[in-house]
Order: structure tokens, then sequence, then C-alpha cells
């Protein structure tokens, strides 16, 4: 063998897959192609541990343009128009660097959406974080924050809504899940793909650099020796290289004159060559001496594995080569011919005309490694189901509960780090931003678009199928909340260290949960990303699958938000409330763990709830929505009154059926059942609404009357809370808040001009 | 009426200002490359927010120098009516047509939010059509907004009343708290002496159509089209 073990081990590449390589090459590799297989058959871009899952989820229905395996996915959303969607993590650089790591995040997802041809129109976070009390974890809070908004302020793409969670398995391993949605002309969406024989493949974006290789793969001994510097793993970004690529692609996608389009993300080069080639059925052959370069001396194994930011592969016509140059020049952007298209389907790769390289581009792409790995479930599984003893006695009362859960970081008002988003650029966003989910109007069009991303790790922990069934009935709910029809949906699965079984499980059953709740409520995943390894010093993260669903309306102007509009309106529960603390943020804060059973999940139900929200808005019987999650129905109500300028609420609820897991009273009010939602209508219109709510099989109720300036719950008749508003909405408004400007103005000092 | 919206390398509010004159008013509106040195027999003038250039060097200090420019300044020497909005001020300062300079917001954030801004005086072609203390909700979206200038300059501008529109409450009161960046004398938009070109840090092309929460701003554009 060519290679010892420790290069092999460097590589990541295992003697088994070594053995695979031979075999598919016809002959043992050199270190370029060694190092070309390391990266392509990394977890990261070969999904070699979790394929055999994803392969179960559903992915295709009328709308969907476009499913997993090209750079986005699409759905079609009327006009001869398509919403092009993907979210992707940027994990373990955000760890490193927050603010870079965040940065490149967006950089990457946004380049993602433009490369199919779609103008980017919406960007959502869905982050997580360990408790913002700690200092060290403010910082990461503060980096990330300053990141995600020096990239997408500056680039002028809209960041309008998201997630944040804080548990201390995020400490040493942060998430940062980014959102990209773009909109395109359904017939000229451009893929990544390789086509024409002796069409020209070109380069065009930053230079190529020697950083972000660590990130790929482990630096080979030979590359050390060649290099005495370390270079960052993690890449920096630069939003106004992108703003100009993205403006000139756009540009030259509009000729034709481009067959297919690349960004270089993970693998960079490597990557976009194989795959364009690899979905094309054709070969690439390319000279890296003519790939710009940032630094001098650099080697073929250098250029080739860079992940330097912001850089694409066209694939250009052949004698359209001069209208792309002009466009790329009239951009200040030099678009360089680095190859050409073959009819062999290798990669062939030379350094001044010599051949270095030639491996088949399927071998890179679609025959690598598949692992089945073991999986079971932990086994303190039903341990960590049992809520723990309590003593009733002991808790606090209703309105102390009530005012702790609102001020918990995960719950209180994330205004703080939205005002630091600009969430207008662009003229489109029709729902304030923090007020429920995301809504973007479709400029030409009656339509608008809405978008929510969620994901719950603590009832992941305790049941992962449970708790991804329950993350993409949330995601919805909230988009028809809205009062969207969802259409179709993406995920972002992260997880700890897939060699272990009790994670695999982990990860088999949320996927699972995934797919069943997907296909009920009919929003297919059009692609996503996995990460793994999500772990630090063997303390795995929280099981976190997140969804994005996107929902679309017919009518722009029925957009609703969570924000009781008035005072004296009718206060309508629908849905229905087992008193269910498995999981919930109560159980958390109060009591300061996770445990329990996550609270069940009737998708028919939930199906039915759903729809009947979309048909209520479309007819404006709705005035405003919000459905009950972390904190249950007593925070989701206060939450209705937050932001209306002091219309509070007087309802009275019946008990909870179910368990009474704790006591009936904590259940009634904190319990996170599923499928509940609270909607305010004119009295007028509440025996419609009822009425047709009957006939559409969903549970609802009026529950009492907006306005006063207080927050009373009575349960049967007999008041359990009463607090003033006021009280409340400090609570939420100050809980996360207190926390990140508790430092001086130095530590946040990163940052960007302006708009 | 034709608009012309000079597009820089980063500008990203161009689109919003061309809807809002073309889409929202009904004018003729066009785009403008930077390397361009005609307007187009424009009447008016937009240099649309953005980070022209990536902020590099400091903002607005290399769009001064597109080809452009030199047309834009030949264009408000005649007269004729220019505005700067967000990244367009910054250029038009860093070029000389109006005074002062931004610094970083005094909380070192970024700021994306609605706020409150007066208009001081109605005898600018961006404010003919509205009323001397009228208050108008529109949205800033700036790193970099707090207005500075020499006490002289700002003396200045104040007696000579080329303070245009300041950052004030609800109410109309001119507060630290309503000053959401730390400006001098919570100035949000000034003119020059001839009174024809005008900047302001906040977004009126955001605020000019309900579904997206205000139409405060539509009266900056109306002043110029119905004269």
């Amino acid at each position: 063998m060519r290679f010892d073990s420790a290069t092999l081990q460097r590589h990541g590449v295992t003697p088994d897959e070594y053995a695979r390589i031979v075999e598919l090459v016809g002959r043992e590799p050199n270190l370029l192609e060694l190092g070309l297989f390391s990266v392509m058959w990394s977890e990261h871009c070969s999904y070699k541990s979790s394929r055999v899952h994803l392969k179960t989820l559903p992915t295709s229905g009328a709308r969907v343009v476009q499913g997993p395996g090209e750079n986005a996915g699409a759905v079609d959303i009327g006009d001869g128009l398509a919403a092009v969607f993907k979210i992707e993590s940027h994990n373990h650089p955000s760890f490193i660097e927050p603010y870079q790591g965040a940065a490149t995040g967006v950089g990457g997802i946004i380049r993602d959406i433009f490369t199919m041809g779609a103008r980017p129109i919406a960007l959502l976070d869905s982050l997580r974080f360990g408790p913002v009390q700690d200092p060290a974890n403010r910082r990461i809070v503060k980096g990330v924050v300053a990141g995600i908004g020096g990239y997408g302020n500056s680039i002028g793409i809209p960041t309008i809504g998201g997630e944040v969670m804080f548990d201390e398995t995020y400490s040493g391993n942060p998430l940062v899940n980014v959102f990209c949605l773009g909109l395109a002309r359904r017939d000229a969406i451009i893929k990544g793909e390789a086509s024409g024989v002796g069409n020209p493949v070109y380069y065009v974006g930053a230079k190529t650099g020697r950083d972000g290789i660590h990130g790929a793969t482990m630096a080979s001994a030979e590359f050390d020796d060649t290099s005495a510097e370390k270079r960052p793993a993690v890449q920096v970004g630069d939003p106004f290289m992108e703003k100009l690529l993205l403006e000139a692609c756009l540009e030259v996608m509009k000729t034709d004159a481009c067959v297919g389009v690349q960004d270089m993300g993970a693998a960079g080069l490597t990557c976009a060559t194989s795959e364009t080639g690899s979905r094309g059925g054709v070969g690439v052959d390319i000279d890296v001496r003519h790939v710009p370069q940032r630094e001098t001396g650099m080697t073929p194994y250098e250029i080739m594995l860079s992940e330097s930011q912001e850089r694409m592969l066209l694939i250009v016509k052949k004698g359209r080569e001069a209208e792309v140059e002009a466009i790329f020049e009239k951009w200040d952007l030099h678009a360089v011919r680095i190859g050409e298209v073959t009819a062999d389907s290798m990669l062939r790769i030379r350094d001044h005309g010599v051949v270095v390289a030639e491996v088949p581009n399927r071998a890179l792409t679609d025959e690598g490694p598949v692992y089945r790995r073991p999986f079971s479930p932990p086994a303190d599984l039903a341990d960590r189901q049992r809520l723990p003893e309590v003593d009733a006695a002991g808790l606090p009362g209703p309105a102390d509960a009530l005012l702790r859960l609102l001020a918990s970081p995960g719950i209180a008002s994330k205004r703080w780090i939205y005002r630091q988003f600009d969430h207008m650029v662009r003229t489109n966003t029709i729902a304030p931003t923090g007020l429920g989910a995301a809504v973007v109007r479709v400029k030409g069009t009656s339509r608008a678009l809405a978008m929510s991303l969620d994901g719950n790790g603590r009832y992941c922990q305790l049941d992962p199928r449970q708790g991804a069934r329950l993350a993409v009935a949330e995601a919805a709910r909230n988009v028809a909340c809205a009062g969207a029809q969802p259409i179709g949906a993406t995920n972002c699965l992260n997880f700890g260290n897939p060699e272990r079984p009790e994670i695999m499980w982990q990860f088999a059953e949320a996927v699972a949960g995934i797919g069943e709740a997907c296909r009920a409520l009919d929003t297919p995943i059009t692609g996503g990303n996995v990460s793994l390894y999500n772990e630090t010093d063997g303390q795995p993260i929280l099981p976190t699958p997140v969804i994005g669903v996107v929902g679309l309306m017919e009518d722009a102007s029925v957009v609703r938000t969570r924000v009781f509009p008035a005072a004296g309106l009718d206060i309508i529960a629908l849905g229905e409330n087992f008193g269910e603390l498995g999981g919930s943020e109560y159980v958390k804060t109060v009591l300061g763990v996770i445990a329990g059973r996550p609270p069940a999940l009737d998708v028919e139900r939930e199906r039915a709830l759903q729809q009947f929200l979309v048909a209520e808005a479309a007819i404006g019987a709705i005035r405003s929505a919000h459905d009950c999650s972390d904190g249950g129905f007593a925070v989701a109500l206060v939450e209705c009154c937050c932001d209306s300028g002091g219309v509070g609420s007087d309802v009275m609820i019946p008990m909870a059926t179910g368990e009474h897991e704790i006591n009936g009273e904590t259940g009634t009010l904190f319990g996170e059942s599923a499928t509940r939602v609270i909607v305010s209508v004119n009295p007028d219109a509440t025996d419609g609404l009822l009425e047709r709510a009957r006939t559409a099989g969903v549970a609802a109720a009026r529950i009492g009357r907006t306005g006063g300036s207080r927050i009373r719950i009575a349960i049967d008749g007999e008041l359990s809370l009463d607090c003033p508003l006021s009280d409340a909405e400090a609570a939420w408004t100050t809980g996360f808040s207190r926390w990140v400007e508790r430092t001086t103005a130095a530590e946040s000092g990163l940052g960007q001009g302006n708009q | 009426m034709k608009f012309a919206v000079v597009v820089f390398p980063g500008s990203n509010c161009d689109h919003d200002a061309y809807h809002a004159v073309r889409h929202v008013c009904g004018q003729d509106a066009e785009f403008v490359w930077h390397k361009e040195t005609s307007l187009g027999g424009a009447d008016v003038v937009i240099l649309p927010g953005g980070f022209s250039h990536g902020d590099y060097l400091r903002t607005g200090a290399i769009a001064r120098f597109s080809p452009i420019m030199n047309t834009v300044r030949d264009f408000a020497e005649a007269g004729k009516p220019v505005i700067g909005i967000c990244n367009g001020f910054q250029i038009l300062m860093e070029c000389g047509l109006l005074p002062g300079a931004m610094l970083r917001n005094r909380d070192l954030q970024f700021h994306c939010e609605y706020v409150g801004i007066r208009v001081e005086h109605t005898d600018t072609p961006f404010t003919r059509r509205a009323v001397e203390g009228q208050v108008l909700r529109v949205p800033i979206a700036h790193g970099e907004g707090n207005y500075h200038a020499a006490p002289d300059v700002i003396a200045d501008l104040e007696a000579t009343r080329r303070v245009i529109f300041r950052y004030v409450t609800a109410g109309g009161d001119v507060t630290d708290e309503a000053n959401p960046n730390g400006s001098i004398n919570n100035i949000a938009g000034i003119c020059n002496e001839r009174r024809n070109v005008v900047g302001l840090m906040p977004h009126p092309e955001r605020a000019v159509e309900l579904v997206t929460g205000s139409t405060d701003g539509r009266v900056v554009f109306e002043s110029v089209i119905r004269q």
C-alpha cells in the first residue's frame, strides 16, 4: 500500500474505504486523489451514515419542482414561479469563531439559492446556545448574532425570523442553522449539472487560498511540511464579493448562456467539479494553474481542497464565452476558464497541462461508502421518560411560575437579536418580525410566502421520533397561523456521534418521525442538511432536528400575527388541552430537569386544525392566531397580549383532561399539548366560526375577551392566575436582553456599516 | 417625472427605491450603473442605501470616485433635486455635497426598527408636501448613523434651517430615548445650502405601502413629484 495507516487516518479514510477506492480507481490513488476521496467521502459530503435513513423521507408532491440532490429544493407557488429554499448548519465553525462561522454559514446558504437561478429574498436562523447566564455563552451569542447581521444586512437579504433555544449541552457546541428562500421562474431554474462535451468550465469569484483545508479533511504530513503556517479552519466571509457574485450570476443566468452552475462550498473545487460532472454523466477536465490563487506556491492538493468562500463554477455554452465574461467584467469580477466538459465521465486534474489526478466522477459522488450503523435506544430511556416526584406544596404559585417562564431566555422576546438584523430590506416583509411566522409578499402577484423554523431538543431527548413529529407539526402550524397553507419543508438534523448506537438511534427515530409527520401534513422534504459529531468531551448535544416549513397564501392581505389587535374581541381556544408536562419548559425551568414523555400528536387533528386556520384566515374571520407551544396556554396567552399596546385578556378555561402529572392547575396552564391555537375574532363572527369548527371537526370554544390591563385566567370558574399585563410583558421583554446587555460595549464591537 | 436610481456595487436598497417611485408612485424610473456618465434625462436622482464597495475604507468613501458622481455633482449644482438615503447620505457627505460624517451607532449595534422623525422644514423638494412638525414613522437600518460634525458646522446647519429631519418620540418630542444612534441634536437628515440636496439615514422608500407597515415615507417622494 502506498500510504501508511497514519496518512489514511489523517484523511479520515478507513482501510475498507481505501480498498474500495483502489477498486474504483483500478489502481492505488496518489496523494491528491486520496485527498479528493477523503473530502467527498467525508460524512459531511457523502451522508454515509445518514443516507439509508434519509431515503425514507417523503420527497415528492404535486408542487415539488426540485427535490433533494440539488443545491436546494423548490416548490411551485403559481404564476410560473417557484420558491427555492434550503437550510444548512454551520455549527462547528461558529463555536471556534462565532462571527465568521455564522457569517460564512449565511454566505453558504445564500449561494445555494442563487446557484439555482433564484433571487434570495428571505433568511431565517435556528440557533442553540448554552445558558446565556454564562459569559462564555454570551460571547458566542453576540458573535453569532453580529456575524449573521454582518453578512445578511450587508448583502441586502432580510433576516426575518427564526428561533433560539438554550440548553447546557449546547455550551460547547452551539448550533447555527441558516435557512434561505429565493424566487425563480419555474422554467428558469438552473441545475448544478455539466453537459455538452467541449463546453468550457469557468471559475468566478474570490481567489483560492489555503483557508478551510483543515475544515474538509485532516492535513496530511506532506501538507504540513510544505506549509509552515497553520491556517484557521474557519473561512472568512466577504459579503461584498458575494453580492457581486449574486448580481452577476443572476444576470448571466438570464441569458441562457450557462448550462450549469455550482457553488464551491464544502470540499470546494473538488465537490463542484465532480458533482456537476456526475449529475450530467460527463467528464470534467481542469488545470489548477488557471485557478486564481490568493497565495503563491499552492499545490494542486491545496487548490482542490481549499474551502475559500464566495467562489462559483459555471459550465458555459461553447461560443457564448465572451457574453458571459462581459457580464462578470461589468461587476468587476473575472471569469476564468479553467477547463472543459469531456465525454469520458472522469474528473481529470492537470497542473501545467500534466495530469495529476484522474478518477471517475461517480466514484467520488455516488459510489462512496454507505453505512448501516447499529442503533439502540439509550439504557436510561425509561428513567428519562418519568417525571420526578414533586411536592405540589413547594411549587411556585401560578402567577410566579408564569413570570419565571416568561423571563426564561428560551421564551422571552428576542428583539435584542432581530433588531440587529435588517428584516425589512427589499420591502416584502409583511408580518413584523417577532410577531409569528415570517411572511414575505411576492411582488407582482397577490400571494405571500410564510416560513417557520422549529425544533425542540428537549422533546427529542425524551423521544426523538415524537419530538421530530412535533417539530414538523409546530412549524406547519405556525405557518398556518399566519394564514398560509404549508406546501414544503426542509430539515437540518443536528446530532452527536453516529458511531454511538444511542445517537444513531436518535437519528433514525427522528428521521422516521419527520417522515411520518411530513407525509400526514403533505409537506414533502425538498432538501436539507445533516450535522453529526456535535459533541464536546463526549457530551452530545440534545438531538436537534430543525424543521423549516414554507407555506403559501393566495391573498397576502389576510396575513395574521400572534398579537391581539384590539380590546373587546372574543378569544377562542382551538384544540384540546391534555395538560401534558413531559419535556416542557415548565419542568425545565421550575423543576430543573428534562424529563417525562413529550406531548402526544394526532396528525389527523393537526391537519384539520391547520386547514381550518388557513380557511378562516382566507375569509377574514380571524383577527390574530398564535399557537400554544413552549410554556403552554398561559405563556401563549401573554404572548398574544405582548406588543399589543397593553391589551390584556380575561378568560375562563376548563381543567385539562388527562393524567394531571404534577397537578391539574399546572398542567392546564403550562402543559404543552400539541395542536392548540389561540385566536381572536370579532364578537359578531364568533358563532359562525364555532359552527364551522364543528363541521371541520376542530375543537373550539369561546373562552373570554381581550381587553383590560391584566392577564386573568380562571379554571372551571375559579380564578387561578391574575397578574398585571405590564409585569408579564416586562418579564418577557427583558428575560433575554437583560443577560446579553450585561456586558461592556467593547465586547459587542463587531459589526458593520449600514444600509 | 423621471427618477434615476444610481446603482453602485453593493447597493442593496436600489430595488426598493425603484419599486417605491415606479410601482407605488407611478413615475418613470431607471437604474443607472455607477460606471455611466449620463443620468439619462432624469429629473430627480436617488442615491440608494446599501454597502457600496463593501463599506471598504469608510462608508461611501469609494463610491464618490464613481464616474456617475461627477454627473450627479453637476446635476446638484444646477439646482436639481438629489436625495441620498442611508448609504446614499453617506456618499453625499463623502463627496462634499453635504457636511458632516457618520460615526458608529453609540451602542455599537446595527439597528433595524421603526423610528419617529419630525419634518423640520418644508422648503426642500423632498418635504414640500409635508407639514412642518409632522412626525413620520419610518424604518432605520444602519450600523453607522450617528451624525457628527464640528460644533460650528452644527451651529450653521441649525442657524440656516438645514436640519430637515430629527429623531423624535411618537408625540414629536426631541428626547435622548428617541435618538436611536446618538446623532448630535437628534439629526436624522439635512440639506445643502441651496436646499435641493437632501440626505437622511431613515428609509422613506420602505414606508410607502400599508402592507409593509407604514405609508409615512410617501410624502418624501410625493413632494418632489407634485411640485
